[in-house]
């Protein structure tokens, strides 16, 4: 949900100002006020869900106190009601953490206030940003070896995995549905970046101009493009399917309906950064490498 | 007091009219981010008129765009521009008051709410396609204008600023309500958002037969009032003593022109600025008479959606833009253009 959820706060900013919106750049991750080496942090608390994900892969799991409403992976993370998007520094607070690990800036300042440690990690642009924030995580929590290790592995998969891609002479078109408003994600994107290492070409680049990253499409536009795939990223937000995809207008003369290349995929699997990336990237891959 | 004068709708404004209307399915149908040229985009069109004997040559793909896509959208912005002018320009006429629009009377906070539960109950579970958000909006809407009403009758006051008054109030209560469920539900709020800023991005015929039989009934109600309007701009007092059943026919138009935006709102969200902009427009240029400002508002507040939508896929295409960013940005200084000219020949 985390980066799902961010990109939607800034869609509707982008939306309602009809300008740009700046997808989590600008706050460079904040460095832990209290960073001391020999004493780790024992009460972590973190508000974002991919956030948790990394936490829990380093094996800072034991160290986790609480997490958001949202960080539904794994299942053993003690969920709790707290928010991400609207964080109350005093419910924070109530739970002692000596540790917080934020989507965003806003109550930044509030928990140093307070004393208490936190650390921003923004929706990563790049794998890159993927990698780094897994070594800042590993290094405020105590685990930075396992976290170059998780780092080295996921790398590795990642290349086993982009190395099934088939050598092509024409790339195959992309459609990324982010919503049945046709908002998708261009190259710029962190899906975007995985869909070109897939060797894949994403119809939403023309339009990259009038967006940050994630331009409103139409369908007209998909309709002539007519996309060799289709990934659904909004089958839990929107409820679309393969069916409904098939049944909207003009759209039944679409390559990706026609070959039964629609893919459904899980919002949230396709919407976090963490060390889940290396699935979305395979069932990327598996569902395209035979087009 | 206002002097009315009875001025007659002028053939050359009604066939200015009807020419801009023919212009917005025109260019609606041969412009476009998919490159199909004007000619053969026409041309499939015209091969759906039985006995004409012409063919289309277009691909399946791209006679689907045309008739599935474009047509669609284009006659739903046209339905929807003109229902929203003409009830923008009855509450005018209604409350002599030239701020009113469709959604004086709370019309967009209560389609606003409804359609934030649907979108919210349907996300946490329900699932699936969401047939129940025009129903929502259409309910939502005449709900929210009902008890606009019925708080303002309670009141006491028979003057229509109660009434006004009133819409303040539940509109305010309303969107307080939607906030607070919409800032409980985030995961669910750009599908709200996109609701709220107005689309016709998602058009096609299913939308354009849900909302036809409401543009009908209510144009042919509110323009058949549109002397009565005329009588009514004059004052109540005085439109009284005309003969005119004032409190009955306040509460007809009242209620027609708030089916009509409750019908708009249904199938395109809340579409801002037509409503407002496009009868003072009118009222500015072609006469201050409703038999004027009613059938016009129709023709010009239909093309002038289509047009704005035309704008709204075009111009950063493929990409969209938000409609009601092309509706205040391109009405707003055509609004005082014409605000300046008008003023400065006085």
């Amino acid at each position: 949900m985390g980066r799902r959820r961010v990109v939607t706060l800034a869609l509707v900013l982008a939306l309602a100002a009809g300008a740009l919106a700046a997808i989590g750049l600008g706050a460079a991750g904040a460095v832990p006020t209290r960073s001391d080496a020999a004493h780790h942090p024992t009460r972590i608390l973190s508000l974002s869900p991919t956030a948790t994900e990394m936490l829990f892969a380093i094996g800072a799991g034991r160290q986790v106190v609480a997490v958001d409403s949202f960080s539904d992976y794994p299942s053993r993370a003690p969920r709790t009601s707290l928010s991400g998007d609207s964080p109350n520094p005093e419910a924070i607070a109530g739970y002692r953490p000596d540790l917080v690990l934020l989507p965003d800036n806003t109550v930044s300042d509030q928990l140093h206030e307070l004393g208490i440690a936190n650390l921003v990690l923004p929706p990563a642009s790049t794998l890159a940003d993927t990698y780094h924030q897994l070594l800042q995580i590993g290094a405020a929590t105590g685990h930075t070896a396992a976290a170059r290790t998780l780092n080295a592995s996921i790398q590795s998969q990642l290349a086993s995995i982009a190395a099934q891609v088939p050598r092509r002479r024409v790339r195959p078109t992309v459609y990324w549905e982010l919503d049945d408003t046709f908002f998708s994600a261009d190259s710029s994107s962190f899906i975007g970046q995985l869909l070109k290492q897939a060797g894949l070409n994403n119809i939403a680049d023309k339009a990259s101009g009038a967006s940050s990253g994630y331009p409103q499409l139409s369908a007209e536009y998909v309709v002539q493009a007519n996309p060799a795939v289709i990934f659904l990223a909004d089958t839990l937000c929107c409820g679309q399917s393969v069916s409904t995809v098939a049944a909207r207008p003009g759209f039944s003369h679409v390559a990706a309906v026609v070959h039964h290349h629609v893919i459904p995929l899980n919002d949230d699997l396709a919407s976090r950064w963490g060390p889940r990336v290396v699935q979305l990237f395979q069932a990327i891959v598996n569902a395209t490498k035979q087009l | 007091m206002a002097a009315v004068q009875p001025v007659r709708l002028r053939p050359a404004w009604l066939l200015a009219g009807v020419g801009a209307v023919l212009v917005a399915i025109v260019l609606g149908l041969t412009v476009g981010p998919a490159a199909i040229r004007p000619g053969p985009a026409l041309e499939t069109l015209l091969s759906h008129v039985p006995l004409l004997g012409i063919h289309s040559s277009l691909s399946e793909a791209q006679q689907a765009i045309v008739t599935q896509l474009r047509l669609p959208r284009v006659i739903l912005g046209l339905l929807v521009g003109a229902m929203l002018a003409m009830a923008g320009a009855s509450y005018q006429g209604v409350f002599r008051n030239p701020l009113a629009d469709p959604y004086l009377l709370g019309a967009a906070a209560g389609a606003g709410l409804a359609v934030t539960i649907v979108i919210v109950a349907t996300a946490t579970g329900l699932g699936g396609n969401n047939p129940l958000v025009p129903l929502a909006a259409f309910l939502g809407a005449l709900g929210a204008v009902a008890l606009t009403y019925i708080l303002g009758r309670s009141a006491g006051g028979r003057s229509p600023a109660t009434l006004l008054l009133a819409g303040v109030a539940i509109a305010a209560f309303l969107t307080a309500i939607q906030t607070y469920l919409q800032q409980q539900h985030l995961a669910t709020i750009r599908e709200v958002y996109s609701w709220i800023l107005g689309r016709l991005t998602t058009a096609g015929w299913d939308q354009v037969l849900l909302v036809l039989p409401y543009f009908v009934v209510t144009t042919v109600v509110l323009v058949a009032h549109r002397r009565v309007l005329d009588v009514l701009a004059v004052g109540e007092e005085e439109a009284g003593t005309l003969g005119v059943s004032v409190a009955r026919t306040r509460t007809i138009i009242v209620a027609t022109a708030s089916l009509a935006t409750a019908a708009a709102v249904a199938v395109s969200g809340l579409i801002g600025f037509v409503g407002i902009i496009v009868p003072h427009a009118i009222r500015l240029v072609a006469g201050a008479s409703y038999r004027v400002i009613l059938p016009l508002s129709i023709l010009f507040g239909g093309a002038f959606l289509a047009l704005a939508d035309l704008a709204a896929r075009t111009v950063t295409a493929p990409a969209e833009i938000p409609i009601g960013v092309v509706t205040a940005f391109v009405g707003a200084p055509f609004f005082v253009v014409v605000l300046r000219t008008t003023m400065g020949r006085r």
